[in-house]
Order: structure tokens, then C-alpha cells, then sequence
């Protein structure tokens, strides 16, 4: 098995003309590949360039404390089809969902993509790893950690996809029983990339990589660490209910008339203002709809702390206790502690007025 | 509270909680311990009415005095236009009046945001310069204690964290938007107790002197 | 219980009294194409225009598609799945609706040009069809 994989030396361009795309068909992908990447337009020829040269990278898949939903994004990304992103355009060598070895089998194949590939290959993780014991979570034995550790020591770079592998997502949530941390809490060596979201919009998953397979490189990063170009934006300043949010119309339950005319979210609890994502134009379901278009509010799932953030459906700026309640107690007591604080002020007064003496002329000439 | 998400939740739970609490009885301590003190009854007989002299005198005293405008008019326009913005940034701003209503169950309607946005510069601007204006003025700055500079900082602050949230100019946002929650509790934890308190008292000590000219038949 | 059928459907834009709600994000987009093609006229710059890119609410695409339209030319062009693009009611503006081999949507944009680029011979493919045609005209040279 380990023998069979050698490490591929065709440039895309090379590749897909072999297979008899044309160069019209080539511009096609290229073009389709800028919107996937969220780059504008006047970047085609430049893309089209380095992907004629692009050769194919290797891609070492590690699944940790996950619940296989960021897989399943990837493979419902659609533009270009997983089919074509994962077997044509870049060499997934190892994942232990999709691929069909198992066992030792896998493993070497794992280990023979990291020999080959030296300090090029991509390592992409999705899940967070537990610390509290290595035990809570292991693949062929090994715990997480080791295989984090031992993996990412010759890669090139490590893409965290989802909110588990970015900031440690459900299994971190409150009280994190595993000690769950993410992958930028242990790789402090190499880059990474943060790709959240629960799960990630698989565009913006393929998109990482693609940047990778044209430029090389790797995309600029906001101060989480996750591509600008798909999480510069909030959610808030992009969502197409931002004019009734300014125009102060809101929706109030799920099913009233402000509900019904898509009016803004916020009070349903929308944590769109505090959100990152691309969610507003990369849209999921192939481009159907959304979250809000849906019409349920943004659960800020691409955020550190998503799950602890003070419940789903309660507005993000608004203070949490039952203020009427509350100010009629302390007013009750500012009464109380006013009546008593006036009425020593009038003892004082009074005190003052008994203890006044009458100073006439004669006592003024006697002191002087 | 090791995450700005833990820091936002504190300051709109607990954090909000403790400065409401601070703030009303504040209040109520410090006016009905004015208000219970009342005044010594006045024998006399009343030369006119205290009524309409009284609320005249609230509006009048509100409204610029020709001499004082003259003398120093950058601070009579500096306090009018940094008083009025605070107004508007407080109270017309969509997201503030939504929060009125929530808590509340108030509500008015407010004005474009982009509108707050440019108030809330001016005011800001003016904040700086009546500051410049209190160190560089010689008689300002005689007058001036550490409460005057205190209430300029608390009163600054909410704007200055409102503007850079509203601008998302400090990442992650609920760090900046946590810090504009929680210098506003500062702004309602300090009032009672500074100077703050003029924005109730102001209307009893008109009203008192209107009143008492009033009732004496001469102009206040 | 409440039966599926008897819950209310309100299908928007089937009828004058349910018109289709207008997010109004077309606008923007229609003068942001106005601009090109002045450019187009006067410089004689292309430009192109994601729509994927653009944060249309519900029925925004669907508008801008409407009054845009289609014009006399259309063009379908089958590489790597069928891309549909034909010139809209304005000449000079035209709308490449690229699909993958499943027949999936994979990009949507207006091109503001006098011919869309990917239209147009490539030069690599061209120099592909000569070496192709040469071989068919004359099978025993190339042997």
C-alpha cells in the first residue's frame, strides 16, 4: 500500500489538459475557483497563471473530539465538486472516514504521505483535543495529542476546520469535561489556519485549500487566525435585514408579522452582530438559503465560546436580569435608606437649631 | 472571565445588575435626603404666585444668559453642543432604545445610525476640547478639582468605547463591546455620587429659586 | 391537530396580492453595471461582476435576472459542465451562468465587455487545433 503512493510531479495545467480540458474549460475553473475563494473577478488571469503551474498537495485529514459534521460539509461543497477538489486537485492522503484502507494500512499510508511529502504536506483537523487524558480520545492507540504532534512536525501548514479544531467548539463548552483545546493551543510552530463554523460553509473549506493549490500560500488572517477574505465581514454588516435593523423594525417571536416581513432578528437573540462568516453571500445548500434567510437568528457558531455565550435566543447587548423587578426592590430599599438618611439629616437640623445661642452686642465686646 | 465572550456575559449580567443597583439607590438617597431636610415655613404673605415662577425659571436658567454668553461663549456652545449629542447618542440611537424596550418595555422611535455616528463624533470632539479648555483657561483650571476631571472621564468613556464598537475598531467585538457596557456601569456606579447628580437636582434648585422670587413678587 | 394542508402558504410573487418582497439590492447592482458599460464605451475597459459575492436577500437575484433579461445572443459552451451565457436586453452586458458535470450551479456573474473573454478562441487551444487538423490532413507525417 505504502509503496504504491509516489508523490505526484504533474502540474495541474499538465494534468487536466492530459484529460482533454481545453483551455476555455481551464479559464471556466479558474473563474469558478476566484468566486470560491472570495477573490474578485480582475483575479482570474492571475489565478489561472499559478494554477497552470500548481502541483498537487498532499493532504493528511485528522478527525479528533468531532462529530463528523465538518466531513460532511466538505462533501456537499459543490463548486468544483468534492470529486474534483479532492482526487484531482489535491492528494488526500489520509482520512480515516473517507478513506478505504484501514487499519495498519491506513496508518502507513499516513506515515508515507508525511516521509514523502516532508515539510510540505497539509495537515487538516477537524475536532478539538482532549487533555485531561489521553485516553478520552485515540485513533489506532494513539492519543490525540501524539498524533497531532508527530503529524504536524514535518507539515508545511495545519488548517483547523470547524469550531472544535479553531477554538474548541462543543467539547470546550462549559465545563469542558476532557479539557478539550484546540489545535492553535498546541501548534505553536507552524501556521494555522482557522477555518470555524459549525460546521464551516464547505465553499470556505475547499476555498482554504484552493488558495493553497494556486498560490502556495496561505490566505491573510484576521487576529483569530481565519481568512479574511471569508471572515472579514460580520454577518451583521452583510445580512440583506440590516436596513429593518437601522430602520429599528424587529422581529419579535418566530411567527408574528415583523417574522413574517423578515424583519431584523436581533431580539430573537441573534448573534449576528459578533459573527464572522460568509454565511450572507456564500450562502449553504448549494446556494439556497441561510440562517436568517430562513428566518432563525445567527447562532455565532464560527465565534470562540459559541455555546457559552449567554443562550441562543437572548439579545446579544441586552442585560440578562429582570431589570423592573429588580429596580422595584432597590427602590424600595433607596426609599428606606433616603427616609432614614433625611431623617438624620433633620435630627441634625434640629440639634443644630436647640443648640443656637442668641449673641447679643455685649457678648460680641466681652470675646473681643 | 478569561474570554471576551465570559467578559460580555459578566458585564450584562452580574456587572449591569450591581450598577443598576448602585445607581437607583444613589439616586434615592441623595435626593430624599435633600427633599425630607424640606425648608423652614415662610410666614409671610405671599406677594405672587410660586407655581408659574418656578417652572419659568427652570426654562429660563436652561436658556443661555446674555452676559455669560459673551464672556465665554466657547464654553456656554461647548456644553450646549456636547449635552445635546450625549442626548441624542443615549437616547436616539436604534440598538440603546431597543435596549430601553427590552428592560423596560419603552419605546420611541430613533434616528439613522449613521446620523448617531456623526453626533457622536462632534461630541466627542467637544469632550476633548472643553477638557483643553478647562487645563488651559486659568480660571477654569483654578476651579477645577479632581471630581470635575473624574466626571469628564466617566462621561467621555461610554462615547469613546460606543464609537470604536460601533466602528468595530477593537477585535474581537464582544471585547469592545463588553468595555462600552461596562463604562457605562461606571458612568451609573460614579453619578450618584459626583456632580453627576446635577442632571435631577438641577430641576428642584431652579425650580426653588423660581419659586422664591415668585412668592416674594420680584423677577427671577 | 393541526393537518399539514390547512397551515396557510403564502407563495410570494404568484400573484399581484402577494407581490415579491423587494430587499431592493438589485438597484446597487444595476448601477454598478451602468458604470461598467460607460467604461466599456468610453475606455473600452471589461469588467465583470461576482454575483455570488453580492448578499442578496431572498428574490434580489431573481429581480436582477428579470430586468436584465435575455437579448439576442446565447451561447451554451459544454467544458467541464454546460455554462449557459447570453447577452442581456442591454447589449454589452452579458450573464455567464457556469454548472459543474452534476449539473450544479457553480458560478454566476455578469461580464461587461464586447465579447465575454472565455467566448473567445484561446490561443493554447487554437495552436491545439492545428496540430490536430495537420494530423488528420496528413496521418503518415506525423507518424
Amino acid at each position: 500500500m505504502a509503496e504504491e503512493l509516489k508523490p505526484i510531479t504533474k502540474t495541474l495545467g499538465e494534468s487536466l489538459r492530459e484529460s482533454g480540458v481545453s483551455r476555455r474549460g481551464f479559464l471556466k475553473f479558474c473563474s469558478v475557483t476566484a468566486s470560491m475563494m472570495a477573490l474578485p473577478p480582475a483575479m482570474v488571469p492571475a489565478i489561472a497563471a499559478s494554477l497552470d503551474k500548481a502541483k498537487r498537495p498532499s493532504v493528511i485529514w485528522l478527525s479528533f473530539q468531532e462529530c463528523t459534521g465538518c466531513t460532511e460539509s466538505l462533501t456537499r461543497s459543490h463548486s468544483p465538486t468534492v470529486e474534483n477538489l479532492i482526487f484531482d486537485h489535491i492528494s488526500l492522503d489520509y482520512h480515516h472516514t473517507l478513506q478505504v484502507a484501514s487499519g495498519d494500512a491506513a496508518e502507513a499510508a499516513r506515515e508515507a504521505a508525511m516521509h514523502e511529502n516532508e515539510g510540505n504536506y497539509i495537515v487538516v483537523v477537524d475536532g478539538s483535543i482532549p487533555l485531561a487524558n489521553p485516553g478520552f480520545s485515540t485513533i489506532a492507540g494513539i492519543s490525540n495529542l501524539q498524533i497531532l504532534e508527530e503529524t504536524v512536525a514535518g507539515a508545511a501548514a495545519v488548517v483547523a476546520v470547524g469550531t472544535c479544531a479553531a477554538f474548541g467548539g462543543l467539547p470546550q463548552a462549559k465545563p469542558n469535561p476532557t479539557g478539550a483545546v484546540s489545535v492553535s493551543d498546541i501548534v505553536k510552530d507552524k501556521p494555522v489556519v482557522n477555518v470555524s463554523g459549525c460546521p464551516p460553509i464547505p465553499t470556505v473549506i475547499t476555498g482554504v485549500l484552493a488558495h493553497f493549490l494556486t498560490f502556495g500560500s496561505l490566505p491573510e488572517l484576521d487576529s483569530l487566525g481565519r481568512p479574511k477574505v471569508f471572515f472579514g465581514k460580520s454577518i451583521h454588516d452583510r445580512c440583506y435585514r440590516r436596513p429593518f435593523y437601522d430602520k429599528g423594525l424587529f422581529a419579535e417571536t418566530f411567527d408574528d408579522e415583523g417574522a413574517r416581513k423578515g424583519w431584523c432578528l436581533y431580539r430573537l437573540g441573534c448573534k449576528g452582530p459578533m459573527t464572522y462568516n460568509a454565511c450572507a453571500t456564500a450562502k449553504w445548500n448549494q446556494g439556497a438559503s441561510w440562517p436568517v434567510e430562513s428566518g432563525h437568528g445567527c447562532l455565532g457558531c464560527s465565534e470562540p465560546n459559541f455555546w457559552d455565550a449567554g443562550g441562543f435566543y437572548n439579545a446579544l447587548s441586552i442585560p440578562d436580569s429582570d431589570v423592573i423587578r429588580q429596580a422595584a426592590y432597590v427602590v424600595g430599599a433607596g426609599v428606606a435608606i433616603g427616609a432614614a438618611a433625611g431623617a438624620l439629616n433633620r435630627s441634625k437640623q434640629a440639634k443644630a437649631a436647640s443648640e443656637h445661642e442668641t449673641v447679643t452686642i455685649d457678648d460680641l465686646d466681652k470675646r473681643s | 472571565m478569561n474570554t471576551p465572550v465570559e467578559f460580555l456575559l459578566w458585564v450584562r449580567g452580574p456587572g449591569f445588575d450591581i450598577a443598576l443597583v448602585v445607581l437607583l439607590i444613589g439616586i434615592l438617597i441623595r435626593l430624599l435626603e435633600v427633599l425630607i431636610l424640606g425648608r423652614k415655613p415662610d410666614y409671610s404673605e405671599p406677594r405672587g404666585a410660586e407655581l408659574g415662577s418656578g417652572l419659568r425659571t427652570v426654562i429660563t436658567r436652561t436658556l443661555p444668559e446674555k452676559g455669560s454668553f459673551r464672556r465665554s461663549p466657547f464654553t456656554v456652545v461647548g456644553g450646549y453642543i456636547w449635552h445635546i449629542g450625549f442626548f441624542i447618542s443615549l437616547f436616539l440611537f436604534i440598538p440603546h432604545i431597543e435596549l430601553i424596550h427590552a428592560t423596560t418595555g419603552l419605546s420611541w422611535p430613533g434616528i439613522a445610525s449613521n446620523l448617531v455616528d456623526a453626533v457622536a463624533a462632534v461630541t466627542i470632539v467637544t469632550l476633548v476640547a472643553m477638557l483643553f479648555s478647562r487645563l488651559s483657561h486659568p480660571v477654569k483650571r483654578y476651579l477645577s478639582g479632581p471630581e470635575d476631571y473624574l466626571t469628564w472621564l466617566v462621561t467621555i468613556l461610554p462615547m469613546i468605547t460606543g464609537y470604536l464598537a460601533y466602528h468595530r475598531m477593537v477585535d474581537p467585538y464582544p471585547l469592545v463591546l463588553g468595555l462600552h457596557i461596562l463604562s457605562v456601569e461606571i458612568l451609573m456606579v460614579v453619578f450618584p455620587f459626583t456632580k453627576l447628580m446635577h442632571a435631577f437636582t438641577f430641576f428642584i434648585a431652579r425650580w426653588y429659586n423660581g419659586a422664591m422670587a415668585g412668592r416674594r413678587g420680584v423677577q427671577s | 391537530m393541526q393537518k399539514l394542508q390547512d397551515i396557510a402558504v403564502r407563495v410570494e410573487g404568484k400573484d399581484s396580492a402577494n407581490p415579491p418582497v423587494n430587499h431592493s439590492n438589485a438597484t446597487p447592482v444595476m448601477h454598478e453595471v451602468l458604470h461598467s458599460l460607460k467604461q466599456l464605451k468610453e475606455r473600452g475597459v471589461a469588467a465583470t461582476i461576482d454575483l455570488k459575492s453580492i448578499p442578496f436577500g431572498p428574490g434580489d437575484e431573481e429581480e436582477l435576472l428579470h430586468h436584465l433579461g435575455c437579448g439576442e445572443v446565447s451561447i451554451e459552451l459544454q467544458s467541464l459542465g454546460k455554462s449557459r451565457i447570453c447577452e442581456t436586453l442591454y447589449p454589452g452586458v452579458w450573464l455567464i451562468d457556469h454548472y459543474n458535470a452534476a449539473g450544479e450551479r457553480v458560478a454566476l456573474s455578469l461580464e461587461i465587455n464586447r465579447v465575454p473573454e472565455i467566448v473567445k478562441s484561446q490561443p493554447e487551444d487554437i495552436s491545439d487545433a492545428i496540430i490536430r487538423l495537420e494530423q488528420q490532413l496528413n496521418p503518415d507525417s506525423s507518424a
